[in-house]
């Protein structure tokens, strides 16, 4: 457990000192998970610490998200000033994008195969 | 007084009630038969704000405070390689459709919430706020920053777009006749980031697994492509 939580922060720092070095506009956490990826792939497995902490994270993974949307109170009157436009643009482009992603994956994918993966479980 | 203003001042009572608020907003959500209209991310925040503007505490002192929550969020973007590398083999077999969609869906994403702000007359700093409003949290405040929104705007946009993509997503797919867990996981990702990612869980480790990668997958696009393509619109 303790060991699987060392893996993620060692990948997290790995990605921030790439994205630092090579000066990208991504997160270093992103390029973490790619770098986690790899090293799952030439491993070929998941030691058992690593999917206890990593799941035990993820669980909570919409809490983490609440502090920064609290900043949202420092633009009340810009809201308040344009509340219908905002909504109206999220609203509208959410929508547009949900529905063009998932029918350009059900387009090129119909012919592909779909059952086997269905009920596939993780151990 | 002076006890409130010693523990005001500690990251301890914003952590607890950081958590405490996303408990209630999550047991509300759970009473509200778990309708995404109610999302425990946007109640949580609100009971915040409304705590936060009640004893006249600032957004800064928060802030100071709830970082350390917001801080595992590195680690658990990480993590997200995990539930991918379960899926690896149902990756690859879709890997060019799914590089497809996830470009086309983050340029749609972007051009149609700049398009409908235009439109509707917003202001240019609340635009560029809006328009990285797709992509995860840690990307979106950085792309933010960089073509001239204000990043704590765009924090809040990003998380109400994952309440709606999470409210939508069951709609559309009922609409199109979708599914396969692995397309809706993925196109939450795309329109609704992280919180469509924690949303795909619930249709299993697949659709979590399409999620995260559609996240990653978007947010990376999104992050090379914004500042350009807002300069090249003529905006910034």
């Amino acid at each position: 457990m303790v060991a699987g939580f060392l893996v993620l922060l060692c990948c997290q720092l790995l990605g921030e000192l790439i994205v630092y070095g090579l000066d990208i506009p991504v997160p270093g956490a992103v390029v973490g998970m790619v770098l986690l990826l790899i090293g799952l792939m030439l491993r070929g497995e998941v030691a058992g610490g690593l999917r206890t902490s990593s799941e035990g994270l993820l669980s909570i993974l919409p809490m983490m998200l609440v502090p920064a949307g609290v900043g949202l109170m420092v633009h009340f009157e810009l809201i308040a000033a344009g509340w219908v436009a905002i909504l109206a643009a999220l609203v509208v482009s959410t929508f547009v994008t949900l529905l063009i992603v998932t029918l350009l994956l059900k387009w090129t994918h119909s012919s592909a195969d779909k059952p086997h993966a269905q009920g596939e479980v993780n151990e | 007084m002076s006890l409130w203003l010693e523990f005001q001042a500690s990251p301890l009572l914003w952590i607890i009630v950081t958590v405490v608020a996303f408990m209630v907003a999550s047991w509300i959500n759970r009473i509200a038969r778990r309708t995404p209209l109610l999302h425990p991310v946007v109640v949580g925040l609100l009971l915040i704000i409304g705590l936060l503007k009640l004893t006249d505490t600032s957004y800064e002192t928060y802030k100071d405070g709830a970082q350390f929550i917001s801080f595992l969020l590195g680690p658990a973007v990480v993590a997200l390689a995990v539930p991918l590398y379960d899926n690896l083999a149902r990756v690859r077999s879709m890997l060019v459709p799914l590089l497809v969609a996830c470009t086309v869906g983050a340029l749609v994403a972007a051009l149609t919430a700049i398009a409908v702000g235009i439109w509707l007359e917003l202001s240019m700093q609340t635009l560029l706020s809006l328009a990285p409003k797709s992509v995860t949290t840690p990307i979106a405040i950085g792309v933010a920053d960089k073509i001239g929104g204000y990043p704590s705007l765009t924090a809040g946009l990003v998380l109400i777009t994952g309440a709606l993509g999470c409210l939508m997503s069951p709609f559309v797919c009922k609409m199109l006749k979708v599914e396969d867990p692995a397309i809706r996981g993925f196109s939450l990702g795309v329109a609704a980031h992280a919180m469509g990612t924690a949303y795909a869980f619930e249709y299993g480790a697949i659709a979590g697994a399409f999620g995260g990668l559609a996240m990653g997958m978007t947010g990376t696009f999104t992050a090379f492509m914004l500042p350009p393509l807002i300069r090249l619109l003529g905006l910034s």
